[in-house]
Order: C-alpha cells, then structure tokens, then sequence
C-alpha cells in the first residue's frame, strides 16, 4: 500500500496554531505519503482536530508551511484552494449529515456541488456507494435523523468516499459505537480506502482502529509530533508517552488537564 | 480610570461587531451576485420565510387594523372627526404599521430560525463538511436566505398585512361603528398615494435584508452547544428587532 518514491501526499513542516494565549500546535511536522494510511494519535485537546482543519483550510495556521502534492497550500488563492479540496473526502466524528437532505443527496452532494454528473446519476452513484458500506438502496430515502449512530457513519463513509477522493480524513471515526459496530466501520474505513486508492489520515485515540487502519501512526502530545513509525513498531517504540497512551494508564508522563475543585 | 477603560472597551466591542456585520454584509452581497447559483436552496428558503409566515402576518395585523379603528374612532369623536377613520386607518397600516409589525413578526420567526438552523449546522461541523464537499457556505447558505427573505417582505409578505390590516379596520368601521361601505372604501382608495406604498415597499425590503442578515451573522458565528445556539438565536431576535426600529424612522424620514 505505501509507495516511497513520490512527492509526499501531505507534508507539514513548524505549523503553528494559536487560540489566544493557548498554543495548540507548536511545530507540527509530519509527511503522508501517497497511498499511506496515517493515524495520528493522541489525547484530547492535543491539537489533532486542529491538525486535520488546518490542511483542510477550515482553519489558519500562525505559522508552518501545508503542501498538498507539492504545492503550498498556506498562501494559495480562493480558487487553489477549492481546486485542492476537490481532492479531499472526509468522515466526521459526529457524522455531519445534513438534516434537510435525504440520505442519497448527502452521499451525492460533492458529485452535485462539482457538477461531475446530473441528479439522476448521482443518485444512482450514491445508492451504490451506500450498498458499499452496507446500507440497503432504501436508506436513501431516509432522513439523516432517522438513522442509528452506526448508520449515519457508514452514511458519512460513503459521503467520504462518494467523488473518489484522492486523500480522505477520518475524525475519530469509531468514537461513540460498540465494540462491535467500530469493527465493521474500521473494516468499512479498510476497504474503502483500498477501493478508491486513496491515502488516509485518521485521528483517533481508539487503539484497536490504530491497529486495523493504520500504516504509520504519529502521536501528538501538547502541540508536538513526539513520535512517527510503522504500526508494527508502536509497542517497541521506546517511549514513555507512547506506552502509556496505548496502555490507557494513568500513571506516566502524559498528565491530563484535570481541574479539581 | 477603570470606568474610561470600561467605556472604551464597550466602545470598542461596538465598532469591531458593526465591521465584522458590515463584512459579512458585503461577502453575503458579493456571493449572491456571483455564481454558483442553487435555486432550488432559494426557492425552499422562498416558501419557508413567505408562504409559511403568511398565518401569523395575517392574523396580527387583522386584529391590529381593527384596533386602530376602534382608537381612531373613539379619538376623533372627540373632535366630531370621524370621517378621518378610514383615510389614518389606511395611512397608519401602510406606512407604518404593516410594515413594522410584519418585520419584527418575521424577526422573530425566520431571523430566530435561521439562527438556530445556521448555529445547529455549525456546532454540527455541517458548515465544515460543505467546505470539504466544495461548497462555499456563503453561497449555499447565507445567499439563499438573504435573498428569499429580501423578495418575499415586499412582494407578499408586506403585501398581504397591508391589505388585511386595512381590511380589518374596515370590516369593524362597517360592522360595528356604523360606516358606509362604499364611502369607506372610496375614501381609502381616495387618499392612498403612489408614495405611502413606495415606502411599504422600501422599509420591507430593508427590514427583510436586516432580519435575514442578523439571523444568517449570529447564526454563522455560533460557539459553543446548545448554549451557543440559544444565545446566537436570542442576539438575532434582539438585533434584527431593533434594526428595524431604528431604519424604520430613518427610511420615513426619507420619504416624508
């Protein structure tokens, strides 16, 4: 699945991100190569979410350079932009339906938003992208609103996964299903990513879709990329902070922001 | 020394909220005039913010036009002026109260709705999966919004509580004060200007453009959950009310 020898999919170098006096990246650097599935990792609050917002320009580094293919994303005009984001699918953590669309038109709104073809085939293309994920042709019809949690996200997978993007963000993807349902959606995330030969950033801190999903994982601690590697390496890695998240203890040198009254 | 800075600061908040209004103003301005078009999203937005109010408008300014014809009566009566009912009943609807009152009824319908829906969708990342799904918010949003409402104020929902208030006003002069209903009418037709409805018109259109925008502004800008969106929706009301006060006078002043 991971090819070397192109330019990096996705490369961050020193990006910065403040809100006020918070500093929530302080020199992010971390390089997706195509094809790659990359999982960061990382506790809450520890500036993924605002990782993923920035590549996607929803948000405005301080500082840093974005490169999307090769290309400077962080001074790139409206229309570069929008062309870079044609290339984007993503998964929601909370799914991100639109409430007054049917099921079909929120998996096929990306094809309709860039006119790649008419309503008609672009409901027929949902419909097989939601048989994709396992919903039957009669979810389409459906309002977001009366779908189960596990529903609406293999709804939002196969939005993700609806123009054939060239990248495609996870947000926590399993975040609020059993054990079971994040099993069938971090398979779903598996194949579909292979499906559409895509190269995938997920952010999660559910270590059992680390392990299903990722090639390479990073994990971001206060701001910082405080370790990078295969998957295969993540329980020898040699890091205090590494063997305590996936551990899930208490005890270590991550301390949580706990306010105590 | 803390009381100047108090000020200052209020001062301050006032100019920087004013210009991120006036921004979002002109952005709002510059996508509707600018394709993508998605008439269909106006077309939904039309029929919520027009058909949709048209009970409520109705029903008030109904009461209304016979209320003012009960104090119009009663007060003129005093001076042996009864005659004037129908041609202040007229002129008060259409120039000030129709209007009026259907803007801040619709202020607190559509411009509370589209608050709560626009707030919903942010604190929902709906607003962030359309950037993802190369759809600018602004234009399938915001553009729609401000236009349906901007056509709908003058073109039916101004329209019909002018109508019903005058109308109003008549059923109770001739039902109940013993008015002729021909002369009623004919004094109404009689003394209505090309002016009066001209400036109907014009304080609908820019009541509506005032209640969609601060609906669609505080809607857009919501932080936070639940609490954020109860807080932009009462921001909306509370503003898009008191800009329709205060270009109320100042779009009568124009006129007269």
């Amino acid at each position: 699945m991971i090819m070397n020898s192109q330019t990096p999919k996705i490369e961050l170098k020193g990006l910065r991100k403040t809100f006020g006096d918070k500093v929530v990246l302080d020199g992010v650097d971390l390089t997706v190569m195509p094809g790659e599935s990359m999982v960061i990792i990382g506790g809450s609050g520890s500036g993924k979410s605002v990782t993923l917002k920035c590549i996607l320009g929803l948000l405005h580094p301080d500082g840093g350079s974005i490169k999307i293919d090769g290309k400077e994303m962080t001074d790139a005009t409206t229309r570069e932009r929008q062309d870079v984001l044609n290339k984007f699918g993503m998964l929601f953590q909370g799914g991100a339906l639109f409430d007054s669309l049917p099921v079909w038109e929120n998996v096929a709104f990306g094809l309709l938003a860039q006119r790649l073809c008419d309503r008609k085939e672009a409901k027929e293309i949902a419909i097989e992208k939601l048989r994709r994920v396992g919903l039957s042709p009669d979810v389409g019809s459906l309002s977001p609103a009366e779908l189960s949690g596990g529903m609406q996200k293999r709804v939002g997978l196969a939005r993700a996964i609806a123009a054939n993007p060239e990248i495609i963000f996870f947000d926590e993807p399993t975040t609020g299903l059993d054990p079971i349902m994040s099993d069938v959606i971090n398979e779903l995330i598996v194949e579909c990513v292979k499906d559409v030969g895509a190269t995938a950033v997920t952010i999660t801190h559910d270590m059992s879709s680390v392990r299903k999903i990722a090639d390479n994982v990073a994990m971001i601690y206060h701001g910082n990329i405080i370790w990078t590697g295969p998957k295969d390496k993540i329980d020898q890695s040699g890091s205090d902070y590494i063997d305590q998240f996936i551990n899930g203890k208490a005890e270590g040198p991550i301390k949580m922001e706990i306010l105590k009254g | 020394m803390n009381f100047l800075a108090v000020i200052g600061r209020v001062v301050i908040s006032f100019f920087r909220a004013a210009g991120r209004i006036g921004l979002f103003a002109t952005n709002a301005i510059t996508h509707m005039l600018t394709p993508p078009y998605y008439p269909r999203e106006l077309l939904r937005q039309m029929m919520n913010i027009g058909y949709y109010s048209l009970p409520v408008v109705g029903l008030t300014t109904l009461f209304t036009g016979a209320a003012l014809a009960v104090n119009i009566y009663e007060g003129s009566s005093r001076f042996n002026a009864e005659s004037t009912l129908p041609t202040i009943v007229v002129i008060g609807m259409v120039r000030e109260l129709g209007p009026t009152l259907c803007g801040l009824i619709v202020a607190g319908r559509v411009s509370a709705s589209m608050a709560a829906e626009l707030g919903t969708m942010r604190v929902t990342e709906q607003i962030d999966a359309l950037h993802t799904l190369s759809t600018d918010p602004f234009k399938y949003l915001i553009a729609p919004r401000i236009l349906a409402t901007v056509i709908m104020m003058p073109l039916m929902l101004v329209v019909v509580a002018d109508t019903i208030g005058v109308m109003g006003g008549y059923l109770l002069a001739t039902t109940k004060l013993g008015f002729n209903s021909g002369n009623y009418m004919k004094s109404t037709i009689d003394f209505l200007e090309a002016i009066d409805v001209m400036a109907s018109l014009t304080k609908a259109t820019v009541f509506g453009f005032f209640i969609s925008l601060m609906g669609c502004y505080h809607g857009f800008n919501t932080r936070g959950g639940a609490q954020g969106v109860g807080i932009s929706t009462t921001n909306a009301v509370v503003s898009a009310c008191i800009m329709i006060l205060v270009s109320n006078y100042v779009v009568t002043e124009m006129f007269f």
